[in-house]
This record gives C-alpha cells, structure tokens and sequence, in this order.
C-alpha cells in the first residue's frame, strides 16, 4: 500500500501554473486552428449538401456545422449516406435569448448564475433566438457531426427526420414541447414528458423557473462568506 | 397398545368431529411447516440471507403466524366494480379443494379419514377443483392483471391434469388398486427382485411416473417454472392481485396447503407412504404420521428446491412442454407399465 | 455529390399510436384489449408506463409514456453554477452516478482549457468501471427476475453491496458520490483501499460465474430469451440504441476504445464483447462479458495507478470561457452526452442531457410489436434502462 499517500488534495503542485491563465484565455474563436480530421470531414459534407451549409467550425475537435432550414432534412439524409452517420445522438433545440432577470434589480432569484444580457450565438451563430440542433455519429468511421439550423421565432417549424432516423420520433416529441418547434412531417407530434394539458415551453429562456419565482434559493438565507472569499460573492 | 384400540371405539360422531378438525387443522399448519421451511429459510440461504431471525426467538419460526394475525387485522377490501359475492366466495373454493384432499391420504394402517376404492382418483378430481376458484377471482376481480392471470391458471391446469393422471395411472396398474391405503399396501407388500426386506416403493420402478407428477405437480401449483398465472414481474400477482387481507391469506395457505397435499400424495404413491420396513400394526399407526412427514418433506424440498432456482417458462412453452413431452412420455410409461405388469 | 439512394426507414404510422391517450377503462371494440402496465409496476423500475393493445396475449400495438419523472435538469442546469450541477446530474443514472458526473465534468475542463492529473484520471477511470460493476452486475441478477428466477436477483444486489461499499468508502456516497471537482477528483483513495479493491474484484468474477450457471447455461432461460426482442444492428443505430444493446446486435462500437480519447482508456488493454444475434439472450451475454472485462480493467489500473496530485490548479471561482462543447462517455447503460454551451458565466447557457436510457427505450414500440405479453417483460428487462435517465 505504498503507493496509496492519502496526501492532502488542496495545495496541488505549482507545476501547474498554467491553469489560471488558459482558463481566462481561451476564448473560443473558432476559425484558425481546424483539425485536419474535422476539416476533411466537412469537406464530405460540403461536398454533398452543396449551398445548403451556412457555417461549420470545429469545437473542442467536433464538427459542428450549421445548415440552411429547408436543408435540415437534407443534411441528415447527406449525413447518413454519405458520412456514413448511422447513429442518432441526440436532436434538441436551444433557445439564444438571454433569460429576463426576474423580479427588475432588486429582490427576486439573484443565486442564479450570470449571464451576459447580449445575444450572442455560439460557435456557428445564428439569424434568431431559436435554433435546432442534432448530433449524428457514426458507428463505423467513429466520427460525429454537430448539425444545426434556424428556425422562425413566432412560428417555428422544420422537417421532421423520423424518416432517416426513426429515433428522432421521441427527440422531437421533447423539441416540440420543450421548445415549441414543430416537426413537419412527424407521424404523431404530442407531448413526452409532460401532461397532455401542459401550457407552455419549459425550456425557452423566457419560461420561468417558477421554484426560483416563487421562493428564492434556499441557498440565499444565511449564506456565510467563504472564508477568503471577499471578491465575489460578497453580501451585495 | 389398548390406548389406541380404544380410540377407536368411540362413538361415530365424536370420530368425525375429531377427523374433521383434524384436517382442517392440517391445512394451515401444513402450510405453516412448508412457508417456514421452505419459503422463508431455504429460500433465504440459497439467496445468501438470512430470512426472519427474531420472532418467536429462534430462528424466526413465529414470522409467518404473525403474518396471519396481521392479515387477519387488515382492512377487507373489494374493487367497486367487483362481482362481491363471488369475489369473496373463490378464496375459499380454492382452500376447500386442498381440505378435500387430505381425506383420503393415509397416514397409518388405520389413520385415514376415509379410505376410498377410487382414492386417487378422487384425489385428483378434488384438487382440480382449484380451478374453478382460480377462474372466479380473476372474473371477479374486474382486472386486467387478475383476468389473464386466470386465463394462464385455467389452460395451465387443465394441461398439466393429462400428465397428473397419465403418470399416477402407472402407479395404480402397478398396484392394481386406485384405493391410497391399498397402494401403500403394494409397496409395503412387494419387493424388490425377490429381496421383500424394504417393500418394494415405486419410485424404484415408476421413477418416470415420480418425475412426471413432480413437474405437473409443480405447475398444478403454480410454482415456479410453471407460475405464468401469478407471476409476479409482469401480472404483478396474477388472480391475486386484488386480494388482501385474510382472503389473501387464504389464497396462501391454499397454495401451501395444497403443496403439502401433493408433497403427501408423491409420498404416499412413490415413496411408501407412512410404511416404513418393520414397522406394523399400532406401531405404525402412531409413528406412521411421523414417517409420512418426513417424507413428505422431502418430496416438498425437490419442489421448493427448483421453484426458487429456475426462471419461469412462457405460456405457449409451457403448453408445448405438457402436450408435447409430458403427456407422450405418460402415455409411454403406462404402455411399459402394463406390459411389464402382464408379462411378469 | 453523390446521393446514391435515399436512406433511410418507412414511417410506418401504427409505431406511432397515441395508445396513452385512449380512455383505457372505456373500450369500444371489444377485440382488442388495452392494459396498462404502469406506472406502478413491478417490472418498470420506476415509473414507466407501458400501454399495449392486446389481442390475446399478443401485443400489437406497444406505447410507453414517459415523463412520470421528469425533473427537468435541463433546465435547472441553466440556473446552477458548474460545481452544484454535479449534484443533479449525479441522480440522472442513479446506478452509476460516478459515471455520470465524468462527460460533465470533463466538458467544462476541456472549457476551461485545463486537465485533470494523470492520478485524478485514473482514480476516475477506477471509479467508472466500479459504477459500471454495480450497475450491470444489478442488471445480470434481476434479468433472472424478470423471466421469473428470485435467487439470482438477491445475488446480484448481495455483490453489489460490495462494490458499492467501495465506491462508499472512497468517495463517502453510496449512490450519489458527487466526487468529481472541476480539475481533478475531491480526496485521493484512503488507506488500504487497494487491496480491499482487488478481494471484491476476486467476488464479483466469482459471482459472474454463478450467474453463468445459473442464467446463462439454463435451458429455460435461454428458451425465454433467446430470439425475443432482436434489433436489427442498422435499425438499432438509428433508433440511437447505444452500449451493451447495440453491441449485441453485432455493431463493434465502444465509445471508450472508439471516442475521442479520455480517461485512462487509452492506455488500458481491454476487449469490447459483441454479439451477433441482437436479442436478449445477446444482451445478457454482453453485459456479462463486459462485467468481467470491467473487472480486469480496474486491476489493470490498480497496478498501474500513477502518483501525484489529484487535482489541477484551478481557480477558486469557476467561470467557464464562452464556447460550447459536445462530451460524450461510454456509460455502463450506453452512451451518455452533454452537450454544454457556455458563455462565460459560473453556470452554463444550456446543456443539452443525452441520455442512454431514453434512446434506447425509443426503441420499444417497434420491437414491442407481436410479442407475447411475457416477452415485453424479457424485453424491457433486457433493454435495462434506469428511470431517471429516461426522464432526466
């Protein structure tokens, strides 16, 4: 048991200068350095979805590439056959508005972390708030592709992939509920996870977290500074 | 031993009132020795447990007597949309038939409640009346779970009868009596090429007929691998399912007496019954119970011994194993049996 | 370029039917019966409800309803910082909660640029392949259950025990360690932990053969599970069915010899079972297999375990960089995601939970198609799929 120095976990090695600086550091702009790998890999893409790209990067080594919405379906099909992405991860959508501070200034959920007011849209950007994107892998080559593409705001529509990958079923049943994007083309869009009478759309930055409205986080009453900790979390 | 003479000289209605309460005693602690032995302490070490250790003090031998008191306290509860009169009637037509079974099992040269000419075909008759009561819970219970329970319990049974028969009709061309009392007689009275020191039990030469009525036993019990009528992972409790309470507990010493009945009956038929070698007369009458316990213990361990290893067959499997294997393999071992019986 | 054929799979609209939606207490054609397996029942795990129309015992139409759970960590993930997001997504996959904390945690350092210690990664990789023994060893006893076997349950929950008094003794949770930090791992191992590692990976082989015997070389079990249930390895794929399910339908996928590199994987020797019959007898067998391979995996890494410090160098308060990032592991249910999109605040803007159960139950309403209702049981059994990774 010599190897085991049950040694205390707080005071890591100063070897590790780097880390504080890198973390401030590394902002992600996407466009110089692109992995071989991924580069190729779009280029299969581009090569056969053709005008339907809009923007691709490549993030932390996964190729995310943004696709017009009438050629969502496309891209999927294009993904399948010519990528050989036979495997659905995932499909869901993301909602890029800030979420409205509750409660104006004062009072209200303040435990939440901070998020900048600005509209900023990731890695690929985007025309609007509401974007849907899905992952797609390949069990054979083992690469993924990141595919995602915009949708209207008021009415948020786009092809449904039930018939290239009949997994999306469920995944958009959640998109639709979660985000009130509707699938055309879907057999039997309805909710999953929620009641059948359920208004709203949980996940879009504008729905409450109606815990936080109604009472704050209980982490908030009697909050003791950290010991040292003078600088942010102070009794503001 | 004039004590025991005497005993039997008293008057015909104190006889059947002792008899009577006698098998009616039988059944719930018959059910009693089995759930204890077998349910709670077997079952726990083959699964690396203990099962109940403090009730009563040693070894938790209390636990199932208080389960009953505890049934007996709960609330009798009946589904709205219950048929309630038969609801309530099918607990006890399912205990009745095990009850029905002990009057003929013997269990001495004079201990028997009634030594029937056709015993073991009343035996059978009596113990399929379980059926009917199977099939009035799941109607009556107005489920879902119960009604295909019933269903399973109905086509299972009525399948696994044939086999019952088919391997008991060996023994009885073996003894050449249907009368319990007289195939214990057989054996006691037979041997084994020509040495007569142990009789002759007919395990020895119906060893087919022994391991047929054990696994058509099994499913007439609705035990594992044969339980598709209560199984408990997919029709929760089968029939049983709406019951609580003492109409439970019914439903439970039912299903454990009536495992004590065919345990008795396999012993009776292949094992020698309450016979042992040089035993006879008032000897036999007061160690015969004793004797016929033990055996019977073991015949229930071979039964409790697979229902807590083997997963349970799918209702279609099920029905191939008795119309495809059990019942031509029967119908074989009674063809051998004759001719073995007339040639030699 | 080339679009040589249009892929892809017939949409076939009775997969589809809103069988939860009918009044199951009122039926108007008498044919078919509709039953209700669910929410409480005893061979859900949890809160599943499984709607199927019955002709006989027949399923013909199959429809599970989820959401009996849902939590919405989506959504709370939005509202918490990077550290207390562990907590939540520990209760995800309750059963191998350590192996869920790992893809998040790993996501916000590949954020924030920095690295766990080599001892941190393989003190994780440690604790993954445990949590991975408790959960399928869990699994390879309760299969016996479903087809109607009580003792090999109680095995498996008896060895679990073991296992998860390791994972109790390093990390101080039984189920939910919350022991990943950002950077590296909360505590090192404590005292003679090792050998005490190495005597209950001598059990758990020695319970996975008992399961052999008992399960797997058992005329009945294989009657109940071979050919029932088969997903076609293509199909499968699509459905996004992943880990032990999809292997067993023949697709030689791992995401820990085939992903990108993370953990101490790549430095282990380790064999990734497959099966070619797609059923669940395959599934069984598989997750067998990968038990005992698990087993070797910690030995290797307890012989090999390097020194040094547990955790990296990180600042006090987390902000993770804006950026977003998609992390994927090979969880022992199949493969679990996150993809975390940060912009530069102490929590995340989205994170987008993939789970492995919810993907793999998508499946069920195709393969719950003409099967007897024993078999939706041995099927759902042998899908194994945790309820809160369904529902999140």
């Amino acid at each position: 048991m010599a190897d085991e120095t049950p040694d205390t976990p707080d005071t890591p090695d100063a070897s590790a200068d780097d880390a504080v600086t890198d973390a401030s550091a590394v902002a992600v702009e996407e466009v110089p350095a692109i992995d071989p790998a991924v580069a190729a890999l779009f280029e299969r893409f581009e090569a056969a979805l053709g005008d339907g790209v809009v923007d691709h990067a490549d993030s932390f080594g996964t190729l995310v590439v943004r696709v017009k919405p009438d050629a969502w379906k496309r891209a999927a099909e294009v993904a399948r056959a010519d990528l050989d992405c036979d495997y659905l991860s995932f499909i869901s959508g993301i909602d890029w508005m800030p979420a409205p501070k509750p409660a104006g200034d004062e009072g209200g959920d303040t435990s939440a972390p901070v998020q900048p007011d600005t509209m900023t849209f990731g890695v690929t950007g985007s025309d609007g708030r509401l974007q849907v994107f899905a992952h797609v892998q390949s069990t054979t080559r083992h690469w993924g592709v990141t595919i995602k593409t915009d949708v209207a705001d008021p009415a948020p529509t786009v092809d449904s992939w039930v018939s290239v990958y009949p997994g999306a079923d469920w995944h958009e049943r959640e998109c639709w509920e979660m985000y009130g994007v509707d699938f055309s083309g879907h057999p039997k869009i309805r909710h999953l996870y929620l009641p059948g009478e359920f208004e709203g759309n949980p996940l879009r930055k504008d729905f409450a977290l109606l815990a936080r409205e109604v009472k704050p986080w209980p982490g908030l009453v009697d909050v003791e500074p950290m010991p040292g900790d003078d600088t942010e979390e102070g009794d503001s | 031993m004039p004590h025991m003479t005497l005993a039997l000289e008293i008057g015909w209605g104190t006889t059947l009132a002792i008899k009577t309460l006698l098998v009616l005693a039988i059944i719930p602690v018959g059910a009693l020795i089995l759930g204890y032995t077998f349910l709670l302490k077997m079952m726990s070490h083959m699964q690396s447990r203990l099962g109940p250790m403090d009730p009563g003090g040693f070894h938790g031998w209390f636990q199932l007597v208080g389960d009953g008191i505890k049934f007996l306290q709960k609330e009798d509860i009946m589904p709205a949309e219950s048929d309630r009169r038969v609801f309530a009637m099918a607990p006890a037509i399912v205990v009745i038939s095990t009850f029905l079974i002990f009057l003929v099992v013997p269990t001495g040269p004079r201990l028997v409640v009634k030594d029937l000419d056709v015993g073991v075909f009343y035996a059978l008759a009596v113990s399929s009346l379980s059926v009917v009561g199977v099939l009035m819970a799941g109607w009556a219970s107005a489920n879902k779970f119960a009604l295909i329970g019933a269903l399973r319990a109905a086509a299972q049974l009525i399948a696994y009868e044939l086999p019952l028969l088919l391997a008991v009709v060996g023994v009885v061309i073996q003894a050449g009596t249907m009368s319990l009392q007289g195939i214990v007689g057989a054996q006691v009275d037979g041997s084994i090429f020509g040495f007569s020191g142990l009789g002759n039990p007919f395990i020895l030469t119906q060893f087919v007929g022994f391991f047929l009525f054990l696994i058509a036993a099994q499913a007439e019990l609705t035990q594992t691998p044969f339980d598709m009528p209560v199984a408990e992972s997919e029709l929760v409790a089968g029939y049983m399912v709406e019951y609580t309470g003492f109409r439970f507990l019914f439903f439970f010493i039912g299903e454990f007496g009536t495992a004590f009945a065919f345990a008795a009956l396999a012993a009776t038929m292949y094992l020698g019954g309450w016979a042992i070698p040089g035993v006879t007369g008032g000897m036999a009458d007061l160690l015969g119970p004793l004797v016929l316990f033990v055996k019977l213990m073991g015949v229930a361990f071979l039964m409790f011994w697979v229902r807590f290893t083997y997963p349970r067959l799918r209702e279609d499997q099920l029905q191939a194993v008795a119309w495809k294997y059990l019942i031509p393999i029967g119908l074989l071992n009674i063809i051998v049996t004759a001719i073995i019986k007339v040639a030699v | 370029m080339t679009s040589t054929e249009t892929p892809g799979f017939e949409v076939d609209p009775a997969l589809y039917s809103n069988l939860a939606g009918s009044q199951v207490n009122v039926e108007l054609d008498t044919g078919d019966m509709i039953l209700n397996l669910g929410p409480q029942h005893p061979a859900t795990h949890g809160t599943l409800r499984l709607v199927v129309r019955l002709d006989g015992e027949r399923v013909v139409a199959a429809d599970p309803v989820i959401g009996y759970m849902h939590r919405g960590y989506e959504k709370l993930s939005e509202f918490r910082t990077y550290p207390q997001i562990t907590t939540l997504i520990n209760r995800i996959d309750w059963l191998s909660s350590f192996a869920n904390e790992v893809p998040f945690v790993h996501g916000a350092e590949q954020l924030m640029g920095i690295e766990a210690p080599p001892r941190a990664q393989w003190i994780r990789t440690i604790l993954t392949e445990l949590s991975r023994i408790a959960t399928i060893y869990l699994f390879l006893g309760e299969m016996g259950l479903q087809v109607g076997a009580l003792t090999p349950a109680f095995w498996g929950f008896r060895d679990r025990e073991l296992v998860l008094n390791l994972i109790e003794s390093a990390t101080g949770g039984r189920f939910h360690p919350n022991f990943n930090r950002i950077g590296g791992l909360k505590d090192d191992l404590p005292w003679g932990w090792i050998a005490e590692c190495r005597t209950t990976m001598d059990k758990i082989l020695r319970g996975c053969d008992d399961f052999e015997d008992v399960l797997v070389g058992n005329e009945i079990f294989e009657a109940r599970t071979r050919g029932i249930g088969i997903i076609p390895g293509e199909l499968g794929a699509a459905y996004g069915v992943s880990g032990a399910n999809l292997r067993a339908s023949g697709i030689d996928w791992d995401l820990r010899r085939d992903g990108k590199p993370y953990l101490a994987y790549p430095e282990l020797d380790f064999k990734v079972w497959t099966h070619s019959d797609g059923d669940s007898f395959a599934r069984y067998w598989v997750r067998l297999q990968e038990t005992r391979e698990a087993v070797r995996m910690v030995i290797q890494l307890l012989d090999g375990l390097p020194a040094g410090p547990i955790m990296a160098k990180v600042p006090r308060i987390i902000k993770v960089p804006e950026g977003e990032v998609w992390v994927e592991t090979e969880n022992p249910l199949g493969q679990m995601g996150y993809y975390i999109v940060s912009k530069g605040a102490t929590g995340p803007f989205r994170v987008k939970i993939r789970s492995a159960s919810f993907s793999n139950v998508s499946i069920l309403p195709w393969l719950l198609r003409g099967v007897y209702v024993p078999d939706v049981i041995t099927i759902m059994g042998s899908l194994y799929f945790i309820l809160g990774d369904i529902d999140r």
